[in-house]
């Protein structure tokens, strides 16, 4: 990254060489290429839902949109906290384990008797301390998060297979592994679509209209400059662990009982589907850069299009292509379009 | 998360924390754990636990409509392949006879699956074919419990569920088509073991994944019928699992070798296991010396049975096992069977086949190949 002023939003603002550079305008740059960032993977979402509505028979129906919604449950739950993560320029990578730990646990309690409705809180609670772990290896120890978080990724899996082995626990309750599939009454989408809407909209909230979300932002862009403007950055990275870790928590209680099955292998890789999830959703994984809309619709695009093609009858090996390509597109061609535009004469960034 | 205060404006570079907000946050801190603490101690008091339902099943069960043997089988019926992964030479074949008996029967034929053998993989692609409307889902399960939600809901919307290969918890699918019973599987590739190591030594077994439903099955019997009598000179000394890839399951038989030297044989009930255990050793200095033998397909072992690395391996024909299971789905959808046990139907070349305890039907004991009879199958 560049030094402080010169954010990502001046780079690609369709600026005249002279122009001067004060705050306000990188802002107003900075915002309106969020917006057509943003607008570019909504824009993309719209039009795949109506292409395939209209080309994949089956694919425009409520029951099938509750099917989409499931797929994506527990990716779209992670995502939320980890745009905020990958905001400030920190990664976690450790989620999906994260989320197969507390699935083994879950199994592990089970079988030694203890109720589910100790389990669930216990299970979330283990999530925020596996976060926390992450959080103060981060912060504490200073280490950069793709190392930390690679390392618990191994370890927390790891420990899942100490905890459950090769065991599956599946004699859940039926009460409870129907319920967590549970439509919304009246409708065809599982009550988890409420869950997410609710989550994304508290971390839309905190990210975009707090004092705490435009700091986070700061810190992406440059920590240290935000450090000195008297953010706690590392309180901030520590409780952003923490909520990453509570909700890959969450989600590994949700995943157990959608699946009826609590296994250490459980969502095995997820940690990727969620990080392309997020870079798809125009975060940058530079940190500094993304909108939690852009995020959801990230989420949803990917899943309309597995869905869809599924659908469509396109084999597996297909759809790995397609969705490869997709991110690949998402990521170069905003590089390639801000290369170009560097192209252009620049006046020496302020010293 | 909490707001973070302005910074005092007398010390813009301050990057220490102030002393009362650290102490403020760990108070916070402590607060929320307490918290959650007694919420934990009062949820603990009654609760959900284990046994107090009657387990994770809550199927529909059994069809309580009358069959009708002479029912026609109508033209047209979607039948579709959902395999444990897809590209795996095994299902590829089993695929293709489920292919020539929908094709016998006037049907449409798909096979669609994930490219990884996951559980949960396999739940996205049940949902697909319950929402595409198929009448009869094959399925071979990878996790007997994981997919149970998605094919209930399948088959409340219509379709019939048949598995093979890899069974489900029974309330979840209609039938089950056996290639063989396990004791059958078991007692085969134990004779075939006991007879290539002499009667005696050290053995030990090269499986697929752990979680295997059928796999898991065979290996304890093949315990079982190894504690008898007449086997009291072979011991178990090792269990590895190559997953089902080649390169893991190359490498498991390497360290198997080197780990037990005094080794004598070693069984792999997986084709995928079998074929990379015998590829390890053929070129390797313990060709010859160490016996191996378990189920793999003759196309991918002739080889190693015409160079000597291997003697003889089973395996029932999965092309008749895929056949047979487009035949049953066909059948009950069509109405001449409803899985109650005693029923019987057609199953085309295959002739006729009787449903069994839990809607079990059972293709016929394995086959056992060796340097006389491997050229006369291609699969």
């Amino acid at each position: 990254m560049g030094p402080e002023v010169d954010t990502p939003g001046t780079s690609a603002a369709p600026a005249p060489p002279a122009r001067p550079r004060t705050g306000a305008r990188t802002g107003a740059a900075l915002r309106s290429l969020l917006h057509t960032r943003e607008a570019s993977i909504i824009g993309a979402l719209i039009a795949s839902v109506l292409a395939a509505s209209l080309l994949v028979e089956g694919f425009a129906s409520g029951r099938n949109a509750g099917f989409l919604v499931l797929d994506v449950a527990a990716i779209a739950l992670i995502a939320l906290p980890m745009t905020l993560v990958i905001i400030t320029g920190e990664i976690d990578l450790s989620v999906a384990s994260t989320l197969g730990l507390t699935s083994a646990v879950m199994g592990q309690l089970w079988v030694l008797g203890v109720p589910l409705e100790t389990i669930v809180p216990l299970c979330v609670l283990l999530g925020a301390v596996l976060g926390a772990v992450n959080g103060l290896l981060v912060t504490v120890a200073g280490l950069p998060s793709l190392a930390v978080t690679i390392g618990t990724m191994a370890l927390y899996r790891g420990l899942a297979y100490v905890v459950l082995g090769d065991r599956a626990v599946a004699d859940f309750p039926f009460s409870w592994t129907g319920g967590a599939t549970a439509r919304l009454p009246g409708t065809d989408l599982p009550w988890v679509a409420l869950l997410i809407a609710v989550l994304a909209a508290v971390f839309a909230l905190v990210l975009h209209a707090t004092p705490v979300g435009r700091s986070l932002y700061a810190i992406g862009s440059n920590a240290e400059a935000t450090r000195f403007s008297g953010v706690s950055v590392r309180w901030t990275k520590l409780w952003l662990f923490v909520a990453s870790g509570t909700v890959a928590g969450g989600a590994g209680v949700f995943w157990t009982l959608q699946y009826g099955s609590a296994r250490a292998d459980n969502a095995f890789g997820l940690e990727l589907s969620v990080v392309a999830a997020v870079l798809l959703g125009g975060v940058s994984i530079f940190g500094g850069r993304g909108a939690l809309p852009g995020v959801l619709a990230g989420v949803l695009l990917l899943g309309t299009i597995r869905n869809a093609l599924r659908l469509a009858d396109v084999s597996s090996d297909v759809l790995s292509i397609v969705t490869g390509l997709l991110l690949v597109v998402s990521v170069v061609l905003p590089t390639t379009l801000a290369r170009v535009r560097a192209r252009r004469p620049r006046p020496a960034p302020p010293s | 998360m909490r707001p973070s205060r302005p910074a005092p404006s007398d010390s813009p570079a301050q990057a220490k924390e102030s002393e009362p907000i650290m102490r403020e946050r760990i108070r916070f801190g402590v607060t929320a754990a307490a918290l959650a603490g007694v919420m934990l101690a009062a949820s603990a008091c009654g609760g959900t636990t284990r046994g107090d339902d009657g387990g994770s099943g809550a199927g529909s069960g059994g069809s309580t409509a009358e069959a009708d043997p002479d029912a026609e089988i109508p033209e047209g019926l979607a039948i579709s392949f959902l395999p444990k992964q897809l590209n795996n030479p095994y299902f590829t074949v089993a695929d293709a006879g489920g292919k020539e008996a929908v094709e016998e029967l006037g049907g449409e034929f798909k096979e669609v699956g994930p490219s990884e053998a996951t559980a949960s993989s396999q739940v996205s692609y049940i949902n697909t074919l319950s929402q595409q409307g198929s009448d009869v889902i094959v399925l071979a399960a990878n996790d007997p419990n994981a997919v149970c939600g998605a094919l209930n809901q399948a088959r409340q919307a219509g379709s019939v569920v048949v598995t093979f290969d890899s069974d489900t918890a029974p309330d979840c699918r209609d039938l089950f088509v056996n290639q063989a019973t396990a004791k059958d599987i078991a007692r085969t590739q134990v004779e075939m073991i006991a007879e290539q190591i002499g009667g005696e030594g050290e053995i030990a077994f090269l499986s697929a994944t752990p979680n295997a439903t059928n796999q898991n099955a065979w290996l304890e019997l093949m315990e079982k019928e190894l504690a008898k009598e007449e086997y009291s000179g072979i011991e178990v000394v090792d269990t590895v699992y190559g997953n089902d890839d080649d390169q893991k399951s190359f490498n498991e038989m390497q360290g198997l070798l080197q780990t037990h030297p005094d080794l004598a044989g070693v069984v792999s009930p997986t084709t995928v296991g079998l074929a990379a255990a015998a590829r390890y050793l053929s070129s390797s200095d313990y060709k010859g010396e160490v016996a191996l033998t378990g189920l793999g397909t003759p196309n991918q072992m002739r080889e190693y049975v015409e160079n000597g690395t291997v003697e003889e391996f089973a395996l029932w024909d999965p092309a008749n096992l895929g056949y047979l299971a487009a035949y049953s789905g066909a059948s009950m959808s069509a109405g001449r069977i409803t899985g109650e046990q005693g029923q019987t139907f057609e199953a085309g070349r295959l002739g006729e086949y009787t449903v069994r305890a839990d809607g079990e039907i059972v293709l016929g004991p394995p086959t056992v190949f060796n340097k006389g009879n491997i050229d006369d199958y291609d699969f």
